[in-house]
């Protein structure tokens, strides 16, 4: 159907291209495979992480050191004060890191300037929060639209991306709903809808189903999961819930900010 | 046009607190609007005398007259082109609380010099014959009902009896701003009658209003006239007309000093307010704008957003303010003629008045800007849930 809905309207040339791929990423659905056969699209090189707490150095993350691979789906897992979010951020350009370096497609982020990374963020990266983080003045579309404003896309254009992507998460008959008019469900696909829109290479998601019933859940990881087979799009989930984590090609343990057998830890 | 759009939403998001704070902010203005108003009103007689005009005073006090023998002396000096005098008379009408200024004058030469009070013709030479003619401003007219040839009885406060006036002109102001609430009569029909009933009273004049030929003749003028008198019983002290004005004024300066004080007051009052409003509103937002951040906003776009939002509520609070301001001036002109014949706005008030709201748009912006835009992103979305 997704396929259907992009040949039609062709918006996206890279989501085109990924699609393009598609067979191939299907067949590589094993996170071992996958980082054997694919290019890095993320790389992490001993970062290291620290907060002050007054005149307290708390170390948040250590010498933490893996890859990526394009079109895969990871899942960090660990318990809370891991240390998992504030990686989640770090590869996603929020927070900087104090040592190391990461390389997102052979870019190191962590030499980027604040503005840089605003920059970079906007086309690189789709943001997926636990709570959606809409803005509840802006209606589904204005939502999803938010991103594309940074862009410089003409109005008829941002106009065909938004509707593409609202179809695509099954939402076209909400498009004019403000947030507090959807369910939990809905809000959410609105967020992913807002995180594809610039079609960025990586989603990182931080706790996509925790704030939603079973139901609810199953059908986001279900769609993040298309999202990763149809559309070769790499997926960096934060969660807690061991049955979401289950939809990942691997899962990444972090503890007391350290990681725990990258490279082992499959589904 | 985003921006403006998610400014204007924002603004409405608390609908109540959104119209307290306009209304909070149209109140400021509307009082800042009175009360500068208010204050120019006081100096209106400054700004509106003439630079060719000349009074002169007994140099002891304002309520020490002056002989009527010194007319001709003063027409006679260098550069003084025309001399007429007046008297406070302070006569009631009916009631006290019908107060309006009303003199005795040397009528000929008093319209001679005040060619802002304009009268019709036939008026003035009917005002001219009758030695119990007068002429009545013509709001004060409108006021009382009078018409031509009406009886007009004033009760004497300083000169004391019922004195019969017979109302033989209305005067019009030249401009908006000339005073159309006096009433002037002949100084020789108050002179008359108190040559009968007080003679140690009569033949005296409170002030002269003298002409000169050219403005900058004026303080040569005004010194040669307190050198004719010196040494003399009355002693006189000439001064433009002006600088008369600002004499009566400066007696209630402090006065005016703290009302222009107050209206500064209302203004840092209403931006305090605002100021937490709208920090308020920030600090509820902060996830909102870590998000817009995360999403690849600059912290431009987030000041923006906070900067239009301010500036809406307080603009909006303004025009309101500025817009009751014209129907509650016209309220106080038609209550408070007695004190203030002419309260009218002027465009620099309202200048004023919408700089005011701009001023409190912009200051109660600049913390929540300051916050909003420097918010740490991962710190900014752990606000929600």
């Amino acid at each position: 159907m997704y396929s259907g809905l992009l040949t039609r309207t062709l918006p996206f040339s890279l989501l085109i291209e990924a699609l393009n791929d598609c067979g191939d990423v299907m067949k590589n659905n094993h996170g071992a495979d996958l980082e054997e056969e694919r290019p890095h699209i993320v790389e992490l090189i001993s970062v290291s992480k620290s907060y002050q707490r007054g005149s307290q150095i708390i170390p948040v993350l250590e010498e933490i050191t893996f890859s990526i691979a394009e079109g895969e789906f990871l899942a960090l897992m660990g318990p809370s004060g891991s240390g998992k979010s504030t990686l989640l951020n770090l590869i996603a350009g929020i927070d900087s890191v104090d040592k190391g370096s990461i390389l997102v497609k052979g870019l190191d982020i962590s030499s980027l300037s604040e503005s840089g990374l605003a920059s970079w963020r906007s086309t690189n990266v789709g943001l997926i929060f636990q709570f959606y983080n809409l803005i509840p003045v802006l209606t589904a579309f204005e939502n999803v639209e938010l991103p594309l404003l940074l862009t410089g896309l003409s109005g008829r254009r941002r106009k065909e991306q938004v509707e593409t992507v609202l179809s695509l998460v099954n939402l076209s008959d909400r498009m004019d709903h403000y947030p507090s008019q959807l369910s939990g469900g809905q809000q959410q696909r609105v967020a992913i809808a807002r995180a594809m829109v610039t079609d960025p290479a990586i989603l990182v998601a931080d706790e996509p189903t925790g704030d939603l019933d079973r139901a609810s859940a199953v059908e986001i990881l279900s769609f993040m999961g298309r999202l990763v087979k149809e559309f070769g799009k790499t997926i960096i989930m934060v969660t807690h819930d061991p049955k979401a984590a289950e939809n990942a090609h691997r899962i990444i343990h972090l503890e007391k900010g350290v990681l725990l057998n990258p490279s082992q830890q499959k589904v | 046009m985003f921006y403006l759009k998610l400014s204007l939403r924002n603004a409405f998001r608390h609908p109540l607190r959104a119209v307290l704070t306009i209304i909070g902010v149209a109140v400021a203005i509307l009082a800042f609007g009175l009360l500068r108003t208010l204050v120019g009103l006081w100096y209106l007689g400054v700004e509106t005398s003439s630079s060719t005009r000349l009074i002169t005073r007994s140099s002891i006090s304002l309520v020490f007259t002056l002989p009527v023998s010194y007319r001709e002396r003063i027409r006679h000096i260098s550069g003084v082109t025309e001399v007429s005098s007046m008297n406070w008379f302070g006569g009631i009408y009916v009631s006290e609380k019908n107060f309006f200024p009303n003199f005795a004058v040397e009528p000929k030469t008093f319209l001679a010099l005040y060619p802002e009070f304009i009268i019709d013709d036939a008026e003035k030479k009917s005002f001219l014959n009758d030695r119990r003619g007068a002429v009545a401003g013509f709001k004060l007219a409108a006021k009382h009902g009078w018409k031509i040839g009406d009886r007009i009885v004033l009760k004497g406060t300083i000169f004391p009896g019922e004195w019969d006036f017979v109302l033989r002109g209305i005067y019009r102001g030249a401009q908006r701003s000339t005073d159309e609430s006096q009433f002037f009569f002949h100084w020789d029909y108050l002179n008359e009658s108190l040559r009968k009933t007080v003679p140690r009273r009569a033949d005296q004049v409170g002030l002269y209003v003298i002409g000169v030929d050219a403005p900058e003749k004026a303080p040569e003028v005004a010194q040669a006239i307190d050198a004719t008198f010196r040494n003399s019983l009355a002693e006189t002290m000439s001064e433009t007309e002006k600088a008369f004005q600002l004499s009566f004024v400066a007696m209630t300066e402090a006065i005016m000093i703290v009302i222009q004080i107050v209206s500064y007051v209302v203004i840092v009052i209403i931006m305090v307010v605002a100021a937490n409003t709208m920090a308020m509103t920030a600090r509820e937002r902060i996830a909102e704008y870590a998000t817009m951040k995360a999403l690849g906003f600059k912290w431009s776009h987030i000041a923006i957003t906070v900067f239009g939002e301010s500036l809406f509520i307080a603009l909006l609070g303004g025009t309101i303010g500025v817009l009751l301001t014209f129907p509650t001036a016209n309220l106080l002109e038609k209550e408070l003629s007695q004190f203030f014949p002419v309260f009218r706005i002027s465009s620099v008030t309202i200048y004023f008045q919408i700089s005011a709201a701009a001023l409190v748009g912009i200051i109660s912006s600049a913390f929540p800007v300051y916050r909003a835009s420097t918010i740490n992103i991962s710190e900014g979305l752990r606000r929600i849930g």
